[in-house]
């Protein structure tokens, strides 16, 4: 091996390599906050939840203007949106065994749990079209309709799309891709999950119970 | 005092256990199949060495030919490429319709240019600066020199980085396509309702520049991320948080900003939109609506928007200064903090945008306060590199010579800046062109030199050629004195009341000869950038061919060839000081190991910067292209129908699958 002295072929003006450590044992791939898709998937939750907290606050900015809240309508129905609350806290376990297992790289279980997830999933979208019926209010009824219905959007478009996600992920993992890295990706999958709960939370207090308090 | 570096000053090699964490892959006790050994049968770069390295790593890292391989790129320098020439190319798009709207008022009462396709050019020229140009020049940067100032072999997400490439670019060419077919937007960069609302813009100009912001703002931000992530995890080993070269840390910085800003205008953005659109109320007082949400909204990115094209800026200044004063930065630690401190600070100024809008008093004095306060980081930073200058041996090539005039243009706009932070003087001149003279010595000052500055110091690496250091010299004073000419008279002017974004005005005024001296500069300033365009092209083509590190620089994008091999480095290199190549002058410390061939690169941890991770890194795929396409069609789509967001999405979800689905026999499996 030559690879530790000065070579004379090096293209001129690069520096000759001198060795001084070895990856050949590192182990190639890993799970959460040593995986760099760890924190891409933690970068998105982050500029999301800006969104939130920006739209958040231009509910509460438009509360302020008006004095009166909500405007000129009842408050929405407490009944599919608390039972869609508290399937989704419900999903906090079997999210959190996914987690587990992936990390665990228990393919049977991986499996079962990721296909329980879609079930949850899917049941949450019905639940949230169920929920939109009874919001007493259309977007383009006055601005409370409107704040109303963009954080309803804004949180039914990261819903979707986990739900989409999570689906293509227990597909694959009954593929014979389902070994090795995607095991690392279940637990990123886990991970925006619990995003997409806990944005829920602050939202649905807001637009369920604070018309209530206020 | 003149020192000259001496080798026992650097830190030597450390060892091995601080250079790499010895992990496992797997968590403790699970039997996992990162832990298991390489095989045999690939071939390693500790096996292999010299030029059948280079050229077996070549082929791995390579891009295919043709059309289909050029749309599938991965590489962050092809990326990068494309998207400095394309921020560019919208510079000059910009310029020139900055170069109609001065024709026009050079002379009162003009005809040049009517009234409705000046707002457009006003709009145009402010949208694609700030927009098309500003923010994407510094991602741009970095998307090129970030991967190989921290040692490492392609970016993080390198596909969502070709991604962001693509969309952004459909975006700029759909705003001005639609500016070419006369459905260009007309009421300015930042769009305010109610002007901008339903009832006074009906028609599609205002819905193309609102779709135009969602286009950028989901490129900026999926770059953003990508360069957060290669910083924190990408790091060649021995990296530590001390060791990251100034102009990465303001890259990261300027990222975090994108992360928390971007957000606000897509807000703003979409519910206008939607106002426009679907019929929502936000901005509608009649319905409960408020105009100035949108303005508190826009603002909120909007002032951090300015540190977003300056913070980059920063970064191209301290590395030539550093490699042109022949000496380490000067106050690094206070460097950094500096830029840490602009991020935080830059957050708490929207309001001032907003003085004229009848704010409470004690919210006045506050925004006051802290638009005063971010001239400390500021002050700081400029101070720092002085002191760098002073204590050093500054060679004036051209590149220092574009800082150097940063530093004149820029502390004057920054003078101008302490002044309107004065609600009592920002009251006075507000909307007129002593704004304009302010904030065009800010940005062209903060961003345009030093940027002027950033592409002749780098220009041997990114093109493999030196550009002409005599046109460079005749280029700088050309730009100097046009830039000064055209807008230290707008002071003035701004002063004697000409408000801004006005078409013409009456010979009355006596407003006239200034504003002809404007133009003049504008002419003289335009002269500059064909000059600079003339010896980009000449260079290109016939400039000397440029040594790996022509300017003896001391990072590390200089101990790869020029221009880069598609894997950046034939081994990664090990960092055992902030200037790595003036530490190690003769030979480089290397990691050796890596895959030659399949894409690995090593991942390390964020502050130590110790090698943990050998992971692959993606292989080329053409399907972010197909989902930018895709992403084009419901964005424009949903301009004319709500509908296209729904239907548009399919097509973007099956894109997306075949983006994240693992290719038969590819890396990804492993």
């Amino acid at each position: 091996m030559t690879a530790g002295s000065p070579d004379p072929q090096v293209p001129s003006g690069l520096l000759p390599h001198r060795i001084v450590l070895n990856a050949r044992q590192m182990p190639s791939y890993s799970y959460g906050p040593r995986s760099p898709i760890w924190w891409g998937t933690l970068g998105f939750c982050a500029v999301e939840g800006m969104g939130f907290v920006l739209a958040v606050g231009a509910y509460f900015y438009l509360v302020f203007v008006n004095g009166t809240w909500p405007l000129s309508a009842p408050a929405p129905d407490l009944f599919w949106s608390s039972l869609h609350t508290v399937l989704m806290l419900g999903s906090l376990y079997p999210n959190y065994l996914a987690k587990r297992n992936g990390e665990r790289e228990d393919l049977r279980k991986v499996r079962r749990d990721l296909v329980i997830m879609s079930l949850i999933g899917v049941a949450l979208l019905g639940l949230r079209t169920m929920e939109l019926g009874t919001t007493h209010v259309k977007w383009d009824h006055n601005a409370y309709g409107s704040i109303v219905w963009l954080l309803l959007g804004l949180h039914t478009a990261h819903l979707l799309t986990d739900v989409v996600d999570t689906i293509v992920l227990a597909v694959l993992m009954f593929t014979r891709h389902g070994h090795g890295k995607r095991f690392s990706d279940v637990g990123d999958n886990a991970f925006y999950w619990y995003f997409v709960v806990a944005s829920w939370l602050p939202i649905y207090v807001i637009i369920y119970w604070f018309p209530r308090w206020w | 005092m003149t020192r000259a570096l001496t080798s026992h000053e650097f830190d030597a090699v450390p060892e091995v256990t601080r250079l790499a964490t010895g992990e496992r892959g797997g968590l403790p006790g699970v039997q996992s199949e990162a832990d298991a050994p390489p095989s045999p049968d690939e071939l390693r770069d500790d096996q292999v060495d010299g030029p059948e390295l280079s050229a077996r790593l070549a082929k791995t890292w390579g891009t295919e030919k043709g059309l289909i391989g050029a749309l599938s790129t991965v590489d962050h320098k092809i990326i990068g490429r494309r998207y400095i020439i394309t921020a560019i190319i919208f510079l000059f798009l910009g310029g020139l319709s900055a170069v109609a709207m001065r024709l026009q008022l050079a002379q009162p009462e003009s005809k040049l240019i009517s009234p409705d396709l000046y707002n457009q050019l006003f709009t145009m020229h402010g949208t694609t600066m700030m927009f098309l140009f500003g923010v994407p020049i510094g991602e741009a940067f970095a998307v090129y020199l970030v991967p190989l100032m921290v040692g490492a072999r392609n970016i993080a997400f390198p596909r969502l980085n070709a991604f962001s490439y693509y969309v952004y670019l459909f975006g700029g060419i759909m705003i001005w396509v639609a500016f070419m077919l006369n459905i260009g937007p007309d009421t300015g960069w930042f769009s305010y309702v109610p002007l901008a609302g339903p009832e006074f813009s009906p028609g599609k100009r205002v819905d193309f520049w609102a779709q135009m912001i969602t286009f950028t703002e989901v490129a900026g931000i999926a770059v953003a991320i990508s360069v957060i992530v290669t910083v924190f995890k990408m790091r060649a080993p021995g990296m530590t948080l001390d060791r990251i070269p100034l102009f990465v840390w303001a890259e990261l910085v300027n990222s975090f900003v994108i992360v928390f800003a971007l957000p606000a205008v897509v807000t703003a953005s979409a519910m206008l939109i939607l106002d426009r659109l679907v019929g929502t109320h936000f901005f509608n007082p009649a319905e409960g609506g408020d105009a100035l949400l949108y303005q508190h909204l826009f603002w909120f990115f909007g002032h951090p928007e300015v540190y977003i094209i300056f913070l980059p800026a920063t970064g191209w200044v301290s590395a030539i200064v550093v490699t042109f004063a022949r000496r380490q930065a000067f106050g690094y630690i206070a460097l950094v903090l500096s830029l840490i401190a602009t991020g935080f600070l830059s957050f708490g100024l929207w309001v001032h945008h907003m003085f004229t809008t009848g704010l409470p008093q004690l919210g006045a004095s506050f925004f006051t306060a802290s638009s005063m306060l971010i001239a400390i980081p500021n002050g700081i930073q400029i101070f720092c590199w002085i002191a760098t200058l002073w204590d050093g041996r500054p060679v004036f090539r051209t590149p220092l010579l574009f800082v150097i005039g940063f530093f004149f243009i820029f502390v004057a706009g920054g003078l101008s800046g302490i002044m309107l932070a004065s609600v009592p003087l920002d009251t006075q001149v507000h909307d007129t062109f002593f704004v304009v003279a302010h904030f065009h010595y800010v940005l062209i000052g903060g961003n345009v030199f030093p940027l002027l500055g950033a592409i002749y110091y780098w220009f041997p690496k990114f093109a493999g050629r030196m550009m002409s250091e005599r046109l460079g010299k005749w280029h700088f004073w050309l730009a100097f004195i046009g830039f000064n000419v055209t807008f230290f008279p707008m002071h003035i002017t701004g002063l004697m009341g000409m408000p801004r974004r006005v078409y013409t005005y009456l010979p009355e005024m006596g407003w006239g000869s200034l504003n002809l001296i404007s133009t003049i500069g504008a002419v003289l300033f335009f002269a500059s950038f064909v000059l600079f365009l003339y010896n980009i092209i000449s260079s290109a083509r016939r400039g000397p061919v440029a040594e790996p590190n022509p300017w003896n620089a001391g990072t590390l994008e200089w101990a790869a060839a020029s221009p880069p091999l598609p894997q950046n480095f034939d081994r990664v290199p090990v960092v055992t000081n902030r200037e790595p190549l003036w530490a190690n002058r003769d030979s480089l410390p290397v990691v050796a190991g890596l895959s030659v061939e399949n894409r690995e690169q090593i991942v390390s941890t964020i502050t130590h910067g110790r090698a943990d991770l050998r992971e692959s890194s993606p292989e080329p795929s053409i399907w972010p292209f197909l989902t930018a396409v895709a992403t084009t069609i419901t964005f424009v789509g949903s301009i004319f129908t709500p509908w296209a967001v729904v239907w548009g999405s399919i097509p973007l979800a099956l894109a997306l699958i075949g983006w994240f689905w693992p290719k038969t026999s590819t890396e990804d499996e492993r």
